[in-house]
């Protein structure tokens, strides 16, 4: 202490320098708006790239949440597409007051498994009977067909996906509109097959495969994937046509689900038929 | 000593309106300002104590803030010349220490002594004080100009103000 107290009675000048140039400095910042500035902005430099490096790892950890909220988003808005919508069309219409009356609705989700290996492949997805998901619905990603949900969990349902030896979906070449069954014949988990297109229509490679719409499982006019190559063999009636998936199935992240409103209606129309 | 209070404190107030009134007007195109009022504490006895010089420096550099709204500004300047000043004397001071009742000025320490030791007071101050009032590094040459200018001007009044003393220290 004593010491102490003569090291600062010793050196009381310099510290007297240094209290009262403190005390012009504190003036001069606070007083003055430019020099205020620069230190502001001195300190901000330094401290505001550290935020910002910061800020750019915190962001990684937020993507996940980011990518869920623009992917219910995106599902929120091709609900409101009109493409979704079905216009309702005759003379006579019972109670409209609208125009368009919605045909599928649109949930987003996360696939969290999926295989590509097997004979009959599954994805499973992370949303469930407590989110509205029933068995039938379509599948979708924003490339292109997934496939349809089998079955459903609380939380999960898992989706047969194309590459299910038992799936077909009804396709048609976007440029002619002929429609066929696309199945997936084992093997290479990129490629599906093409069936039912008769040998008069034009194929080139390239061309186009979207949804039907007709079995009310997936809106019309999702892409599947393009023709690689095709070939008629001697003496059939059919192409054998193989179609790259624009899905890679390896890896899978945001899903939309597709509800249709009026498959039962459909479903229901249709049984008529065979009932009669 | 007494005197010596009263002479120092119309001094004082002369140089900080002077200042303020009439040299900060004085500004050849933006560049060159001169700054007399650190005659002030070129000009305080050899005998003042050290922390007075300290605290004079930091009174009359308020002074002069107040008449140009940079607070803080000429404050830190004022004080960091009292602070050389202490040991620039120690440097330069002759041998057997400084006379009693000589001051710091040309009659008593002679013109080169005074010149030197005014030339470096000044320059640290105009240093100080354009490169607080930048704020920054970027326009160092510009600045450095401006010191040099400002400094030389200052100088030149310094040594008109002494002129002024020495005239009439000799007829008394």
């Amino acid at each position: 202490m004593k010491n102490l107290i003569r090291f600062l009675t010793k050196n009381s000048f310099v510290f007297l320098f240094v209290f009262l140039l403190f005390i012009s400095f504190v003036l001069l910042v606070q007083n003055n708006n430019y020099q205020n500035s620069r230190v502001f902005n001195s300190s901000n430099f330094l401290i505001g790239n550290l935020y910002s490096t910061i800020n750019n790892v915190n962001d990684y950890f937020d993507l996940k949440e980011v990518n869920a909220d623009l992917a219910e988003q995106n599902a929120r808005l091709q609900s409101t597409q009109i493409g979704t919508f079905s216009k309702i069309n005759g003379i006579v219409v019972e109670i409209n007051d609208t125009i368009y009356a919605q045909k599928y609705v649109y949930t987003s989700a996360k696939a969290v498994n999926s295989t590509t290996n097997k004979r009959e492949n599954y994805i499973t997805i992370d949303k469930g009977s407590l989110n509205g998901i029933e068995a039938g619905m379509g599948v979708v990603s924003p490339k292109g067909v997934i496939g349809t949900v089998k079955n459903v969990s609380e939380n999960f349902c898992s989706v047969m996906s194309v590459l299910h030896e038992k799936n077909a979906v009804s396709a048609k070449i976007k440029k002619s509109g002929y429609i066929g069954s696309l199945v997936w014949e084992l093997g290479d988990y990129r490629l599906a097959q093409l069936k039912d297109i008769p040998n008069h229509v034009k194929l080139n490679v390239g061309d186009e495969i979207i949804t039907t719409g007709y079995s009310m499982v997936y809106p019309e006019g999702i892409m599947i994937g393009k023709v690689v190559d095709f070939d008629l063999p001697e003496g059939n009636n059919f192409y054998n046509i193989n179609v790259e998936l624009s899905v890679d199935y390896k890896s899978l992240s945001h899903v939309f689900i597709v509800k249709s409103w009026m498959k039962n209606e459909q479903k229901e129309l249709e049984a008529l038929n065979n009932a009669n | 000593m007494i005197r010596d209070v009263i002479k120092y404190s119309i001094s004082f107030i002369l140089l900080v309106l002077a200042q303020g009134l009439i040299f900060n007007n004085i500004e050849f195109g933006g560049y060159v300002v001169p700054f007399l009022y650190v005659v002030f504490i070129l000009s305080l006895p050899f005998e003042t104590p050290n922390w007075m010089v300290l605290v004079l420096g930091f009174v009359l550099g308020i002074a002069i803030d107040a008449f140009t709204s940079t607070l803080g500004m000429h404050t830190s300047a004022t004080v960091f010349v009292a602070f050389c000043r202490y040991y620039l004397l120690k440097m330069v001071s002759p041998r057997g220490g400084y006379e009693f009742n000589t001051k710091p000025n040309v009659q008593d320490m002679g013109l080169t002594w005074y010149l030197f030791y005014a030339t470096v007071l000044i320059l640290l101050h105009h240093l100080f004080l354009f490169y607080v009032e930048s704020f920054k590094l970027t326009q160092f040459f510009y600045t450095l100009g401006r010191v040099l200018a400002s400094a030389f001007f200052t100088l030149i009044l310094v040594m008109l103000v002494q002129l002024f003393n020495y005239k009439s220290s000799t007829k008394s």
